[in-house]
């Protein structure tokens, strides 16, 4: 009895505030948009029965998305941003996380720290942060003016190039952390021998850390390519009104347009998107936990 | 390898700036005498005093409080409670499925959260408000005290529990006296991230919150949009505090609490 309430308690809430949710999304987004509050029809009736209910949802909205072309170019750039934002914080992390894996061991912590802090601090203030520094007149255009770099600011608030700057700032940790976990337990001794056996040191980082680091490196890929497709915060603060992603496209259609149909079917298409990576991920933890003993 | 070579140490100086340029000189203008947040004019603390008569932020900070605390406790205890399911739990009517929900709004876009749940209050007609922003904290932050306490929970040894069993504990007893003293560092850190992510957490409480309930990030968003304001700067740094007093007093709890474990085995392991 007790375990049946420790599994029900917790099982109940997930079904009801997860997978309910969920399948209303679904439905919603097979209806059609009406003048009503709430704004969508048809609405489930008793009385009529679940046949005439069912027998009014329609794929409208999803023939829709493709028709538009402003839906399909958001997902396209989405995926694109994604995937090269994730690229760029790999080629900053992952130098990080093999300096300090191979820092002096009691520095590690600290430097552990050092990464773990922005991490905890408001992701709200750390894309603010930003917005003071690529302005027109920010921080960046006045160091380089005043360098003689630039003779006029450089616009890099509101363009695609802010975009990636604060992903990259803001998903580092989540980058940094699995690579160098994997890269700690490495047993740096396999150089040696690499090294020994006469690889240089450049062949050896290529044939023996790199392959030795390669769960640490897609988890952190995925960790910062996941959340990123359906990123909300960074495009509409540093993104301009050319920055299309989806999250933001969904937001204002909820928001602006009030179309809820639509809205939804963009979110069922989003999450349709992201089945792939996050299957693969699951996949690579999944082995990452069988080699570990 | 006890020297670090010269790439390391200009890797590790060049990220460990791009990390903390941003947030030192988001903290410095906080102190700024002019209203232009870029340029210079002289140390004065009057942003804060400005803050602390803002009446829109005060009523937010409290409301944000409120929703953290209700639900990251909340959550903790359900998480803790689907954790213990998950890996003591054995087979059950549907434990694939249950699993599944637990992992799958950790990677869930937070407007598809958003958007599912404030679907759902208006479809069963609940108002929304503090409450229902706390509902939807929960869900999502159950799930990563869960994801903690579970990776915890995996690693300590169940002979220890049956032991317990074994000497006459009560189920209720044993996780009591033996299982939640040490699975309980796990559980204070999901509850302080589930404390944090709901603090943090802008998407989710705008769908899911009424006119009557504004909580910070919204309002600290709003602001935001309009441009760069030094009160928003002082509000920023009271919080860039406020976390990094939190991070480091816990690291140093757990680094005290590893070193008194590891003394105690040491005793243990001599008698």
């Amino acid at each position: 009895m007790r375990r049946f309430a420790l599994i029900a308690i917790p099982y109940l809430w997930l079904l009801a505030l997860f997978l309910v949710p969920f399948a209303i999304v679904l439905k919603i987004s097979l209806s059609d948009v009406a003048l009503a509050r709430p704004p969508y029809a048809p609405q489930f009736d008793w009385a009529t029965g679940i046949w005439a209910f069912l027998s009014d949802l329609d794929f409208e909205n999803f023939v829709w998305l493709t028709q538009d072309d402003l839906y399909w170019k958001a997902y396209l750039s989405s995926l694109q941003i994604a995937f090269f934002s994730t690229l760029l914080t790999l080629l900053v992390g992952y130098p990080m996380a093999y300096g300090m894996a191979r820092a002096p061991e009691e520095w590690r912590a600290t430097l552990m720290m050092l990464v773990i802090l922005p991490f905890w601090t408001s992701f709200l203030i750390r894309v603010y942060a930003w917005m003071g520094i690529l302005s027109n007149e920010g921080f960046l255009n006045q160091a380089l003016l005043w360098l003689g770099v630039i003779n006029e600011p450089l616009m890099i608030l509101n363009t695609n190039t802010a975009v990636y700057i604060g992903i990259v700032y803001t998903y580092l940790p989540f980058m940094i952390l699995p690579i160098y976990a994997a890269l700690e337990r490495m047993d740096v001794s396999l150089i040696e021998a690499a090294e020994d056996l006469g690889c240089s040191r450049l062949s050896a980082f290529w044939l023996v850390t790199i392959p030795l680091s390669k769960s640490g490196i897609i988890a952190g890929c995925f960790l910062v390519f996941i959340p990123t497709l359906g990123e909300f915060v960074i495009p509409s603060l540093l993104g301009g009104s050319d920055t299309l992603m989806i999250g933001k496209v969904l937001w204002e259609e909820f928001f602006s347009n009030r179309d809820w149909p639509v809205a939804s079917a963009v979110a069922v298409v989003l999450l349709l998107l992201l089945i792939v990576p996050i299957v693969l991920f699951q996949r690579n933890q999944q082995k990452q936990e069988e080699a570990e003993p | 390898m006890n020297r670090m070579s010269w790439f390391n140490t200009v890797s590790l100086s060049l990220g460990f700036a791009f990390l903390y340029i941003p947030m030192i000189i988001l903290v410095i203008f906080s102190f700024n005498e002019s209203k232009l947040v870029t340029v210079w004019a002289g140390f004065s603390t009057k942003w804060y005093g400005e803050l602390m008569q803002n009446e829109a932020f005060l009523n937010a900070a409290w409301v944000t409080i409120k929703v953290a605390v209700f639900s990251s406790t909340i959550a903790t205890v359900l998480g803790t409670m689907a954790a213990y399911v998950l890996v003591r739990g054995g087979r059950f009517f549907g434990r694939t499925l249950f699993s599944g929900m637990i992992y799958a709004p950790l990677v869930m876009p937070e407007v598809i959260t958003g958007l599912s749940l404030l679907l759902l209050f208006i479809g069963i007609g609940l108002d929304r408000g503090v409450f229902t922003i706390v509902l939807a904290h929960t869900t999502f932050a159950m799930c990563y005290v869960s994801v903690v306490v579970s990776s915890r929970l995996v690693t300590f040894d169940k002979s220890l529990e049956e032991a317990a069993l074994d000497l006459g504990c009560s189920p209720a007893e044993a996780f009591r006296l033996v299982t939640l003293p040490i699975i309980a560092p796990a559980v204070i850190s999901g509850w302080l991230l589930a404390f944090t992510l709901s603090l943090d957490d802008l998407v989710i409480a705008s769908f899911t919150s009424g006119p009557a309930a504004t909580t910070l990030p919204i309002k600290i968003f709003s602001a935001v949009r309009l441009g760069v304001s030094p009160e928003i700067n002082a509000l920023s740094t009271i919080m860039i505090a406020i976390v990094t007093v939190g991070v480091i007093t816990a690291s140093l709890v757990t680094k005290h609490q590893m070193v008194r474990q590891k003394r105690d085995e040491q005793a243990a392991a001599r008698t």
